[in-house]
């Protein structure tokens, strides 16, 4: 193996960060919503509506980098058959179709405003919507099976295949003309966004992180004792 | 070959098969997968005047004018290069200025722009009120 298998380690350390992570996520999120809500200036041309972004930027970024960690764990349960793998890719899936359903309805309640509609098909929206889908099937995939080995092998294949989407999300605006406006931190000369809008959008940034960890370490351990569970049973049957 | 480097090359070769045929179709599709045309590709473009398109720049500053009732107004769209004279009769959303980014959907006749939906494109900068009024 080229990864420690040894699970009881991993949940040793997961367990000890857990209430790192919960103690951080429970600070940041009212310090986070405090400089977003209250202290950052309003936009030149939005206004308050700009508000909207430190809810709806961060949600995208987990919404795709959870897809990334899917995608990953995926590629190793097949090639090195770990069950930790497996077990990552389930545990993210909610937590990544949670995160891109806030920035779908967020973005929505920004673009109407703003835009002056909810929703468009341009390549961004369109894209992030597949996104979203994908999540679902691969939640559907991987519990439609009996042996959650096949489930899990079926799922894995598709995250893989859908990992072509992360990055036409990401490059959408560079690529094709959108409605949705491109990146404002990701930029050769520098981020387009000041510095005391900034602030409150990394503050949330690193809540939502938090919070993922948080609910990663949770899912993780329940899908574990459900493995155990059913190992047990399976044996207590042939018994 | 042993059995997991087998699987790391089928991993990669098919990802890389599905990547190719993605981006084939995204390519060969550009005309569908872009939201709106800039007035310099409408140009070069030979647009039915049947199909309803969507068209989208800066407003061009000062180009803005209200027509014989007050619900029609004309403006121009502009990418830099070449601009094209949008006529819309309704509500412009609130962000429209001049200046700013703007997406008109409609029908291209005779060189004029009949838009029945204009929606505001804005860009990627935030900056606070104070910053911006000092800048201008």
């Amino acid at each position: 193996m080229h990864y420690p298998s040894n699970m009881n380690r991993f949940f040793c350390i997961a367990n000890a960060i857990l209430p790192i992570f919960c103690v951080v996520s429970a600070g940041m999120f009212p310090v986070g919503l405090y400089y977003a809500l209250i202290e950052s200036p309003a936009d030149y041309l939005q206004g308050d509506t700009v508000r909207i972004m430190y809810v709806h930027v961060p949600a995208a970024w987990g919404a795709m980098i959870c897809y990334l960690i899917m995608a990953t764990a995926s590629a190793t349960f097949l090639i090195w058959n770990h069950p930790l793998a497996d077990l990552v890719a389930r545990a993210a899936a909610p937590i990544g179709a949670s995160f891109t359903l806030i920035a779908l309805v967020t973005g929505s309640f920004w673009g109407q405003p703003v835009w002056g509609t909810g929703w468009v098909w341009d390549a961004r929206l369109t894209s992030v919507l597949i996104l979203f889908f994908l999540y679902l099937g691969y939640i559907a995939l991987v519990n439609a099976f009996e042996d959650p080995d096949r489930g899990g092998r079926s799922g894995a294949v598709l995250a893989l295949v859908g990992a072509i989407n992360v990055p036409i999300i990401k490059f959408s605006v560079d690529w094709w003309n959108t409605l949705h406006q491109s990146s404002s931190l990701l930029r050769i000369h520098g981020p387009s966004i000041a510095p005391e809008m900034l602030l409150p959008l990394l503050l949330m940034g690193c809540a939502y992180f938090s919070l993922f960890v948080v609910m990663m370490i949770l899912r993780l351990r329940g899908l574990y004792a459900g493995r155990l569970l059913r190992q047990m049973r399976m044996a207590a049957t042939s018994r | 070959m042993s059995n997991r480097k087998y699987r790391v090359t089928m991993l990669i070769g098919c990802l890389a098969f599905i990547a190719t045929a993605v981006a084939l179709v995204l390519i060969a599709f550009e005309d569908s997968v872009v939201f709106f045309f800039t007035p310099t590709e409408l140009q070069s473009k030979q647009i039915n005047p049947e199909r309803r398109i969507r068209v989208g720049g800066l407003v061009e500053d000062g180009s803005t004018q209200r027509g014989p009732s007050d619900a029609e107004i004309r403006f121009k769209v502009t990418d830099g290069n070449t601009s094209l004279t949008i006529r819309y009769i309704g509500i412009l959303p609130d962000l429209f200025r001049e200046g700013q980014g703007v997406v008109a959907q409609g029908y291209l006749h005779n060189a004029v722009f009949q838009a029945d939906e204009v929606l505001a494109k804005h860009d990627e900068t935030y900056m606070p009120r104070n910053l911006a009024t000092a800048i201008k």
